[in-house]
């Protein structure tokens, strides 16, 4: 007999891929819930008509305090809404009632008691609606009854319909978003920033890389401090750069009008044009050193060979650079390009700080946040998200494409 | 291009330029120093860089003609027709002409070393003109990246008169001596800062130990292990590094309020590990891959379970990848600033991101929020500065993510 493969799946491969899935289940299951499930709940929210007021859920609250004295003492239960335009159906509340009081009288219709337990039904409130609740008692010592009342909350239980759970569905929020000349704004914004902003901090990058993509004293040193925009807190360098391009009292302003570049304070982060291009000067900024570290990595790894040759060829600089560098670093630059052209267009944090989507920087990130928080309308920011989330599956569909090309990184 | 590449039309144009880039920066760098008005002069720049230029390529009088030309240019500055014009005093006048006048000798003849008195060949003019370029690039980074840290720092040893009184004097007043540090010992004492720190030390450090526990793991399995669906599996990975967190907090915001989780400590520790497993994972994959798969196996041979490879093997292995995945990871949590924002309104509950922009009101002096600032940089520069071979491998290998 001939000893031939095994075929199909073997124990052995078996045991492997068990212990691969268990290996990868606590992330699985983490990102799942971080990622997945908020994606799919950014989805369903997308289509409700949900405010940030209707995270609260509508609640049933209960009031209790003694009134009267002597023969016509009573405990008074106020019951409310805690909403103004939502129904809250079966509220019922229990409540302890104190060893030393009795009933003087029949309680109301909705209200029964079993031994010490007063137990009342409500029925529905409406948005709003209040509701009070006289129950009639004696007792010998009116001073330590009414303590002990006060002192045992009523326990309610009410049933609400939830906004977020229900089933009504609208798709007024991407009418919202879609309507007007807004959206188109806020889209032209987001293409300016990101495709500025990406072949931006790209070229700078390939500057600063060549400037040291060569041995000297202090490479290591320049090479930290080229990094520093990258490495530091997005909220201080924002701040940083708020306060030295400050209209009133910035450094750059008073730098400018000592030079004679300029006649008057310009307000860089708040007028139209210039702030947006100072939020894509700032984007430029921070990630430069990105693409630098990238294409220098890139460049250290380049045969030197090459070079000789073409130095014994008699090549300038800018023909080395031009016919040799280029269609080297062409592969990273791309890849690059297309990262950082997702990374930008998805970026919150930078445009949010510096101007908070003012003056004409709103991009689709921030607009989430806007519609979402300061308008408080949390089914538009969903909206805007799903917008975000399907142009990025269409960039990850260039990208992979791409990628699958492209090895590297 | 000939006329172009004519010594004296190079020379000049170059030593104009870069002239005018000189004088820039001392007249911009002394400004930030003294707080005296310093401006530079174009016309007068391009005039004297040229003939200046000129005159080093011709070089009348070998070395002496470099101090001759050295002391013209001096001697014009202060007389105030030089390139820098300065109306105040003579003594920092001087030392701003002594600087600039020096530094462009220096640097004009290194320039200018394949400049010879004939037409140049191409390759001598682009090595000029290259040379050229990275002496404006290295003062052009260094400019760009200093001053806006440079400005942070200063601006937070002065206080609110003196910043609206001269916006450019960021010389530090050392009668001052330990006042200067008020915005610090006021952000400690009343704004509680120091708690604000531990808690992001804190959090970030918890969030290095719990990302590496999930990542480790998943990572030797996606890099190492055959199971259907691995290919899949490490583009999803890649692909969930691509939502943008907005899209998410959205959700979370809701979730946490529901849950009541909103905040809390324990709430930013249970969600800051989610955004950088995928980042974690990623890197570690790339770096498994890389490790000989045949010292595993003599473990595997050898009677070791999987486990037991992954830990005595592997991870041994693999300790500067974790140091960088590590530092990476604690960058990403110390720094992150969205979630914090959004999910922490409870000023004893506050990271350090968070803690400064609750000092972004119109109430709180500008100085404040710049010590805040320089609180939270300072920590993770010092990691950087001092772990700098791990850390720029770890961005490389990790920092496609924003």
């Amino acid at each position: 007999m001939q000893a031939s493969p095994p075929i199909g799946t073997t124990a052995l491969a078996k045991r492997e891929a068990r212990l691969a899935w268990g290996l990868l289940s606590p992330t699985m299951i983490s990102v799942s819930l971080v990622v997945v499930l908020p994606l799919l709940a950014i989805f369903w929210i997308s289509v409700k008509p949900v405010s940030l007021a209707d995270l609260r859920p509508a609640s049933a609250i209960v009031r209790e305090d003694v009134r009267g004295s002597g023969d016509e003492l009573t405990i008074r239960y106020r019951i409310r809404n805690s909403t103004q335009d939502k129904i809250i159906s079966d509220v019922t509340f229990q409540d302890t009632l104190p060893e030393s009081v009795s009933l003087s009288d029949t309680p109301p219709d909705n209200c029964a008691v079993s031994g010490r337990t007063l137990t009342c039904d409500l029925g529905e409130l409406a948005g709003g609606q209040r509701e009070q609740l006289l129950i009639p008692i004696i007792t010998t010592d009116e001073e330590a009854a009414e303590a002990a009342i006060e002192n045992s909350d009523p326990i309610v239980s009410s049933t609400s319909t939830n906004i977020l759970t229900d089933t009504t569905f609208t798709f007024e929020n991407f009418r919202r978003i879609f309507d007007g000349d807004e959206f188109w704004g806020v889209l032209g914004v987001t293409l300016f920033y990101t495709v500025f902003g990406t072949i931006g901090a790209l070229v700078v990058g390939l500057f600063a890389a060549l400037l040291l993509n060569k041995e000297f004293r202090g490479q290591g040193i320049l090479r930290g401090l080229y990094l520093f925009p990258y490495v530091a807190p997005v909220i201080a360098v924002a701040f940083s750069w708020l306060i030295l391009f400050d209209p009133f009292s910035g450094s750059a302003n008073a730098l400018l009008v000592q030079m004679g570049a300029i006649d008057s304070s310009i307000n860089f982060f708040g007028e139209r044009p210039q702030a947006l291009i100072m939020v894509t000067v700032f984007e430029i900024w921070r990630y430069f050193p990105l693409s630098f570290l990238f294409i220098l990595a890139r460049m250290q790894s380049i045969d030197t060979d090459m070079y000789e040759a073409a130095d014994m060829d008699g090549a300038t600089p800018f023909q080395k650079f031009w016919y040799l560098s280029v269609p080297q670093l062409l592969g990273i630059l791309s890849v690059l390009f297309l990262l950082r052209f997702i990374w930008t267009f998805n970026k919150f944090d930078d445009i949010f700080l510096l101007t908070g989507g003012n003056a004409g920087t709103r991009t689709l990130t921030v607009n989430v946040y806007e519609q979402a928080f300061a308008v408080s309308n949390i089914g538009a920011g969903a909206a805007v998200a799903v917008v975000i989330f399907c142009c990025l599956l269409a960039f990850s569909f260039f990208f992979f494409r791409f990628m699958s090309q492209e090895e590297g990184l | 291009m000939s006329v172009l590449r004519q010594w004296y039309v190079t020379s000049a144009l170059v030593g104009a330029l870069w002239m005018l880039v000189l004088s820039t920066t001392v007249a911009v760098a002394m400004s930030f120093a003294t707080g005296d008005p310093f401006r530079p002069s174009l016309l007068l720049s391009f005039l004297i860089g040229a003939i200046a230029a000129i005159l080093l390529v011709l070089r009348p009088g070998g070395r002496l003609a470099s101090w001759a030309i050295m002391a013209i240019v001096l001697v014009v500055t202060l007389l105030g027709v030089g390139p820098i014009i300065q109306e105040t005093g003579v003594f920092l006048a001087a030392i701003g002409a002594l600087i600039l006048s020096a530094s462009f000798v220096v640097s004009m003849e290194k320039i200018l070393e394949a400049c010879g008195v004939h037409t140049l060949t191409k390759y001598e003019w682009e090595d000029v003109v290259i040379r050229f370029l990275t002496g404006f690039g290295y003062i052009f980074f260094t400019a760009i990246v200093f001053i806006p840290f440079y400005v942070m720092v200063m601006t937070s040893f002065k206080n609110q008169s003196e910043l609206i009184q001269n916006p450019l004097d960021f010389s530090l007043d050392l009668d001052k001596g330990i006042d200067l540090f008020r915005s610090y010992f006021e952000l400690f004492g009343e704004f509680n800062f120091d708690q604000y720190l531990l808690v992001s030390f804190f959090i970030s450090v918890v969030t290095v130990f719990i990302t590496l526990a999930f990542s480790i793991p998943g990572a030797y399995a996606v890099a190492r292990l055959r199971f259907q669906g691995q290919a899949a599996f490490s583009r999803g990975i890649l692909l969930i590094y691509m939502v943008p967190m907005i899209v998410l907090a959205l959700p979370i915001y809701i979730a946490f309020s529901v849950t009541g989780l909103r905040n809390s400590i324990l709430g930013i520790v249970l969600i800051y590990p989610v955004t950088t497993i995928p980042v974690a994972l990623y890197m570690l994959q790339g770096y498994f891959r890389g490790l000989p798969a045949e010292i595993e196996e003599a473990g595997l041979m050898d009677g070791l379970g999987r486990l037991s490879v992954i830990w005595k093997i592997t991870l041994p292995l693999s300790l500067p990848a974790l140091a960088s995945v590590s530092l990476y990871v604690f960058m990403i949590a110390w720094n992150e600033f969205l979630l914090a924002f959004m999910l922490l309104d409870d000023p004893s509950k506050f990271t350090l991101t968070r803690g400064i922009a609750s000092l972004n009101s119109s109430e709180i002096p500008r100085q404040h929020l710049m010590a805040g600032a320089v609180i939270a940089t300072v920590p993770i520069m010092i990691i950087f500065l001092g772990l700098e071979r791990f850390m720029t491998k770890g961005l490389t290998a990790g920092s496609v993510k924003g």
